[in-house]
């Protein structure tokens, strides 16, 4: 189990689905979406929301800054039975 | 662990700063300069001198800028923001200005402006976003062009005998006594990013210890003038503009530094 979970949250109406988040992401947790916004750009999204460890990448490469980044550390379940 | 649970208000990491207004960005997708006005605004916001900054919005894709900094900011004619920026400080001393500008304005039209006030050693910071070609106007060649790059006004690639070279202009301001701290960076990737933050730090600490100018080049993409995706061109970038205007310090604390190849 990961020690750590993130999450991101897209403004999808500000997305211009250049798809630079896509490839900076480290554990590939983005993909672009097939619907499509009102502008009509493919937004991104949380893919593989497991695999997200918060580490903003994606956030701080985002043109457009529409990427907010949330991050929890969890506890191990080891170190809850000592 | 539900995804509800970790978005709460608690966990935020990263959130984009209040210091850039919430309009859309008129840039195209993909296009450097929204990371770069977000780096600017970061740094304005974490130094906190956003009630004594003064930024100067030049002519090119860049000329709405003041419409998406929530700083004071002024216009200025195409390629004379130095010039603005230079009576903007004289007048208000303590201010931090800067002016932020592309390669169409400061490297073209801009040019006597840029080099005289940089051989002048106003106490200004410089910004100077670099994609080899006026993107605003439909991707014409621009002085900073590389070698054999097509663009609409020369389809068969740029030929230096009749053409010219690509200059770079920020090797021959850094030659310039009066400037005090120079470097080359990009934003498209999160390291190229974190070290282009560390650079605008810099430069507006030499601002404060009114040292001279500093001058920040920042290599960026311009994905629709150059006809490919976001990602490719971000790749092209790396594999051809680096060669050419290679990232890294060119002169701190007054002098020039030994050349140091980063990626």
């Amino acid at each position: 189990m990961a020690k750590v979970r993130g999450a991101i949250v897209v403004d999808i109406e500000a997305c211009k689905g250049c798809e630079i988040c896509m490839v900076t992401c480290p554990n590939q947790v983005i993909g672009m979406a097939k619907e499509v916004n009102g502008k009509g750009y493919h937004y991104a999204y949380m893919e593989n929301p497991e695999g997200c460890v918060g580490c903003a990448n994606c956030a701080i490469v985002c043109p457009d800054g529409v990427i907010t980044v949330y991050k929890v550390k969890l506890k191990q379940e080891n170190e809850k039975t000592r | 662990m539900d995804i509800k649970d970790i978005i709460k208000p608690e966990n935020l990491v990263y959130k984009k700063t209040s210091l850039m207004q919430d309009k859309a960005l008129s840039y195209c997708p993909g296009c450097g300069h929204g990371t770069a006005h977000r780096l600017l605004m970061e740094v304005i916001d974490e130094l906190g001198i956003r009630e004594d900054t003064i930024g100067v919005a030049p002519v090119g894709c860049s000329v709405l800028a003041y419409d998406f900094m929530d700083i004071d900011m002024q216009g200025a004619a195409h390629g004379r923001a130095p010039a603005v920026a230079t009576g903007i400080k004289r007048c208000w001393e303590d201010k931090y200005v800067f002016t932020y500008q592309g390669d169409g304005d400061l490297a073209a039209i801009g040019t006597a402006e840029t080099i005289h006030a940089c051989n002048r050693g106003e106490n200004i910071t410089i910004i100077f976003i670099n994609n080899g070609i006026y993107g605003m106007t439909g991707g014409q060649m621009a002085p900073t062009t590389l070698d054999g790059m097509r663009t609409s006004t020369s389809p068969y690639g740029r030929e230096l005998g009749s053409m010219g070279h690509p200059i770079k202009m920020t090797e021959l301001i850094a030659q310039l006594p009066g400037v005090h701290y120079v470097a080359r960076h990009s934003v498209h990737t999160p390291r190229a990013v974190r070290r282009t933050k560390k650079a605008m730090f810099k430069a507006f600490e030499v601002q404060k210890e009114r040292k001279g100018l500093s001058f920040i080049e920042i290599v960026s993409n311009c994905n629709s003038g150059w006809k490919m995706t976001p990602v490719k061109s971000n790749e092209w970038m790396e594999e051809n503009m680096f060669l050419y205007f290679e990232p890294g310090d060119i002169k701190v604390d007054g002098k020039l530094v030994e050349k140091k190849k980063i990626k």
